[in-house]
């Protein structure tokens, strides 16, 4: 019981640690991010729960405007110039598993660059906010 | 000592391990499938939580097997479980217990047929809990004990309430995930010695489950259990756990607790340990 005590205590420190970089630092900045969105973007596409969503998708532009936006959400100095959640996703019929889906690979995309823990759920948690936005039930 | 349908479930296990592929099309997030609790619904070890069994979205059906053993100084508690959850609205499960009395000697034996059924929300997302209701019908195979020591039926049903709410970015940045039950029930002992008795009769119980995960494969957490005390031949105390649950991938869960469960059978003090590994599907 003590030592679980013990490895929590670590872990937070842990995290106390990280907080000393920006979050938008911890994500590698503007690049770290496009790198995400790029192989997030990458993985959607090969697999065949939610790639049909993209078949008509301009992706180069999709992903400009995911890297925009996710910058901005982790404060960097970005500013997203899409259209608003509701608006883009308007009609596409998305499910909250399809919602998962690309949870998914995102989390795998960020885990493939080292993205911390505590950082990855600081974005997840701003994203996981648009959900009603963007899933139609 | 291991049963058949013991050695059955550890097959189905084994097997599955290896082909991850069904579980893997699931649309939920890993972890969100939870554990199989020790009367076969989807929830924490000791505790039913309102998330249903599988990683099953909206337009799956999903699965789970799991084997689970409890040890504590005078008994042992070997349960073997499966459910089926049908587009995450429904999760129906079955379960066998057996509880061995290793130091009064003997066995006693029960099946639990349980449905539950989630009514609003999601775990994840929105600002509510995801609320679930479930039934829980448990039947005594052994009564010849329960019956000596005062209990009145030798089957009953436990009727329950569940919220379940998950923190993407909790407290220290992890997540946490939080479960509160409300049972009705007249079940001694999970029903294992029967139910009803001599001190009263149906009751409401409070159960809670509280953990952080680490990272999104390890999580760490407590369990709490409100018990009845029907019967005064042999008081009961409510139950608790701390836990640690290990989800490699969407296939396989293992939790191991080290667990308070009391007073039972007139034995005070029983602490020990519970293992439970669950395949999904
Ligand atoms: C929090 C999660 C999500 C975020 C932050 C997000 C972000 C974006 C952004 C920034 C755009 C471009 C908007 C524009 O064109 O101005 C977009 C478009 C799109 N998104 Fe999402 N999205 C999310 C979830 C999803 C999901 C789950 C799916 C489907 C599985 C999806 C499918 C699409 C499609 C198909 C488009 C292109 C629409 C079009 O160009 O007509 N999105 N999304």
């Amino acid at each position: 019981m003590k030592s679980i005590i013990v490895a929590l205590a670590l872990l937070f420190s842990v995290t106390a640690g990280a907080a000393q970089q920006s979050l938008y630092q911890q994500f590698g900045g503007k690049q770290g991010i496009a790198d995400i969105t790029e192989e997030m973007l990458f993985q959607v596409g090969g697999d065949e729960r939610i790639a049909h969503h993209f078949e008509d998708v301009d992706i180069v532009r999709l992903h400009r405007l995911l890297t925009e936006q996710i910058c901005q959400v982790v404060g960097g100095p970005c500013e997203y110039t899409g259209d608003t959640m509701k608006a883009s996703h308007r009609n596409l019929g998305i499910s909250t598993g399809d919602f998962n889906v690309l949870v998914e690979h995102l989390i795998r995309a960020m885990e493939k660059f080292d993205i911390p823990t505590s950082a990855q759920n600081q974005l997840l948690a701003k994203l996981a906010a648009m959900h009603n936005d963007v899933v139609e039930e | 000592m291991v049963s058949k349908s013991l050695k059955l479930v550890a097959a189905v296990i084994l097997s599955c391990t290896s082909a991850t592929v069904a579980a893997n099309d699931g649309t939920r997030l890993l972890a969100t499938g939870g554990a199989t609790s020790i009367e076969g619904s989807a929830g924490g070890g000791i505790v039913p939580w309102a998330t249903l069994s599988s990683y099953a979205g909206e337009s799956q059906v999903g699965a789970t097997a799991a084997l689970s053993e409890v040890s504590v100084d005078d008994f042992r508690l070997s349960v073997a479980a499966a459910s089926v959850n049908f587009y995450n609205r429904l999760e129906v499960s079955y379960a066998k217990q057996t509880f061995d009395l290793s130091t009064i000697g003997g066995e006693l034996k029960q099946n639990i047929v349980g449905v539950k059924a989630r009514l609003y929300g999601d775990l994840v997302y929105g600002d509510w809990p995801q609320l679930s209701a479930g039934i829980q019908h448990k039947t005594n195979q052994t009564f010849a004990l329960p019956n000596a020591v005062g209990a009145k039926d030798d089957s009953g049903t436990d009727y329950y309430i569940s919220a379940a709410k998950a923190w993407l970015d909790g407290f220290g940045h992890r997540t946490w995930v939080a479960n509160l039950t409300v049972r009705n029930t007249k079940a001694n002992q999970l029903g294992l010695l029967g139910f009803g008795g001599d001190q009263q009769d149906r009751r409401w119980q409070l159960e809670g489950s509280v953990a952080a995960f680490i990272n999104r494969y390890w999580a760490v957490g407590v369990e709490y259990r409100q018990k009845p005390s029907n019967l005064s031949f042999a008081r009961e105390d409510d139950w608790k756990d701390l836990f640690v649950g290990y989800f490699p991938n969407r296939s396989l869960a293992i939790v191991a607790a080290y667990t308070d469960l009391g007073s039972i059978a007139g034995l005070d003090n029983q602490h020990g340990w519970y293992l439970s590994l669950q395949a999904s599907f």
